[in-house]
């Protein structure tokens, strides 16, 4: 097991976000939270590597303590994807050569450089390495900030919406990417999504988050129709498609 | 780009060159103009006598006693302070990821200068004359030092705070400056209220600020805060980097984000507190001369910080010459040519918009 969380709770001020939020990954599992907007998936993120730090609760990562790591040994274990990519002067090669900061004491190594560069390869990035962040699509930003979160080398790899800027060429070839690296690396991930159908077709494990809480976790093949009416209050219909479930809207309740 | 070696390609080495080569011009423009400085003014003399003065190598006690006594302090102190200011407003930039930031626009200039002046009236550190060369002599550094840092410290957290609660948005930046400096402005005229005449001369004096008043012993203390904060942020360039990334993704390469900006905002705070205390307001150094090298070759923090504290002594040394020049046999107060220089600069961002 490569992540453990026992009963979380997080609130922002007096507000409570997440409560009793227990659940655990394994190795080789692409993971995806769902909820509708503003139900704390993003929070459940960043406290997963204590970019916000939770009232209550342990997270296990490789059976340590998150609580009792620093914050450089947290970024040795997990790396983090952020929704939103900031821009700066920079070039692509420099924003991925960031990645090795946790590992690079003082210098930058030549095992440092060979890691970038492989990653820089597997991603088709070759072309960017020496444009400027702040002349990039949200698309190219958006793989340069995944190009990263790989050079980390890290067990674990959080991804807050890493398609929302992506089009769909680049949503199928990073999603299968990341797919590819988790079951060949035998590490583990876990993103935030929007899109149904897309989370679904590229992750193994799913953990729907609505009351504050989990509302219901498992396999993708074991997604009920139920479950997601619970959740997002639409009726749909779940079809399956080469082994792939498809979720189609049926009718909004509300709107009804 | 290819890097199967563990060697950097062709390509990125000639990126970095260009980088490298346009800070060693500086340095070498920087060399020239030191030289041009000490030549320069109501007594000219020429470069070799400058360089065999400098040597202990000159038949002329005037000459000397010149280079010595009075050229040689002010320029490198204008160096100094130059290159102080300029890597403040090039880390405040970075850390608040705000382009507006420097210590002159965000009131942190002014309240050093509350400070110090409180310090030397209330408290007695210093000496004041009604010339402006002397206007104040700093007998107890230590404790001016110290009030110029603790009111700059006050407004640096401040703003630390509000850009936490509010977002550090130029615009909120800009106005927290405007509130902070105005209050801080208030603070000194209130001193000045209470004044005698000869305390007021020296006040309004020491408000212009000027590279000529310091003498060694200021630039020896002066020089040496500087030079470790200079050597601190050089050495944090790496985390500065990272926090150009967002606070987010920089926590998730393992920077103690918080810590960094707070620590960075202190350094640039004493930074801005050691210089003002010592030779008055020097206006938009902070904010122009990060500006021109952004534009030149880029926000990469590991040659950002030293181009701006190279190009910060440049153009601070530049405009002392210019204000010593300019009216011979008069001196004015450099500062008087920074504003002429920041105002259109800070105006022309605006108006043309502003990239960190």
């Amino acid at each position: 097991m490569i992540l453990k969380v026992n009963d979380l709770e997080f609130q922002y001020n007096s507000h409570k976000t997440l409560k009793n939020v227990s659940f655990s990954i394994q190795r080789g599992e692409t993971t995806v939270i769902l909820g509708p907007n503003g139900v704390g998936k993003t929070t459940l993120l960043k406290c997963l590597n204590s970019i916000l730090t939770p009232q209550n609760g342990d997270i296990l990562v490789k059976d340590k303590n998150i609580r009792a790591m620093d914050i450089n040994q947290i970024a040795k274990e997990i790396s983090y994807v952020a929704q939103k990519n900031e821009t700066a002067r920079i070039t692509a090669f420099d924003a991925i050569l960031l990645g090795r900061h946790p590992h690079i004491r003082y210098k930058t190594r030549p095992d440092d450089l060979k890691k970038v560069d492989a990653v820089i390869k597997r991603l088709d990035l070759s072309h960017l390495c020496l444009k400027y962040l702040d002349q990039m699509s949200g698309g190219e930003l958006q793989k340069v900030s995944i190009a990263r979160a790989l050079v980390q080398q890290t067990d674990l790899l959080l991804l807050d919406e890493p398609t929302s800027s992506l089009d769909l060429k680049n949503q199928t070839d990073i999603l299968g990417l990341i797919k590819h690296i988790v079951k060949g690396h035998n590490i583990a991930a876990v993103m935030t999504m929007h899109d149904l159908n897309t989370a679904l077709r590229f992750s193994d494990q799913y953990l729907f988050l609505k009351d504050k809480t989990i509302y219901g976790a498992g396999k993708i093949n074991k997604i009920s129709a139920k479950m997601i009416e619970a959740v997002y209050g639409v009726s749909v219909e779940i079809v399956y498609h080469k082994g792939f479930p498809l979720v189609i809207p049926i009718e909004n309740k509300k709107a009804a | 780009m290819h890097f199967e070696n563990g060697e950097i390609s062709e390509e990125y080495s000639a990126y970095i060159r260009k980088k490298t080569v346009f800070i060693f011009l500086v340095f070498i423009v920087l060399i020239l103009m030191i030289i041009i400085s000490i030549s320069l003014g109501s007594v000219h003399i020429g470069f070799i006598e400058v360089i065999k003065t400098l040597l202990n190598n000159s038949d002329s006690r005037q000459f000397e006693l010149i280079i010595w006594n009075i050229r040689l302090p002010q320029t490198l102190t204008a160096v100094v302070a130059g290159a102080g200011l300029a890597a403040s407003g090039a880390v405040m930039q970075s850390v608040l990821r705000n382009p507006l930031a420097s210590p002159f626009t965000l009131g942190i200039a002014h309240a050093a200068a509350f400070g110090a002046a409180f310090s030397v009236m209330i408290l007695g550190t210093g000496v004041m004359a009604s010339s402006l060369n002397d206007a104040l002599n700093i007998s107890n550094p230590v404790i001016t030092l110290s009030s110029a840092f603790f009111f700059s410290m006050v407004t640096a957290c401040i703003i630390t705070y509000i850009s936490k609660i509010r977002g550090s948005s130029p615009e909120i930046m800009v106005l927290t400056g405007i509130a902070l400096g105005s209050l801080f402005m208030a603070g000194t005229m209130l001193l000045q209220f209470f004044a005698d005449d000869v305390q007021l001369a020296a006040m309004v004096f020491w408000t212009f600020g000027d590279v000529a008043r310091a003498d060694w012993k200021d630039f020896y203390f002066l020089s040496g805060v500087t030079f470790c904060l200079l050597v601190y942020f050089l050495a944090n360039t790496k985390n500065y980097n990272a926090m150009d990334m967002g606070d987010e993704t920089a926590k998730g390469l393992g920077v103690k984000v918080e810590m960094v900006r707070l620590s960075a905002m202190m350094a640039a705070s004493l930074a801005t507190s050691v210089i003002i205390s010592f030779i008055g307001i020097i206006s938009f150094i902070g904010l122009v001369a990060p500006h021109i090298v952004r534009r030149v070759i880029g926000d990469d923090q590991r040659f950002l910080m030293p181009a701006s504290i190279l190009v910060g002594a440049l153009i601070l040394l530049s405009a002392d010459i210019v204000a010593r020049l300019v009216l011979l046999p008069h001196v004015l107060p450099v500062s008087i040519f920074t504003s002429f220089l920041g105002a259109p600069v800070f105006i022309y961002l605006i108006i043309k918009g502003y990239r960190k």
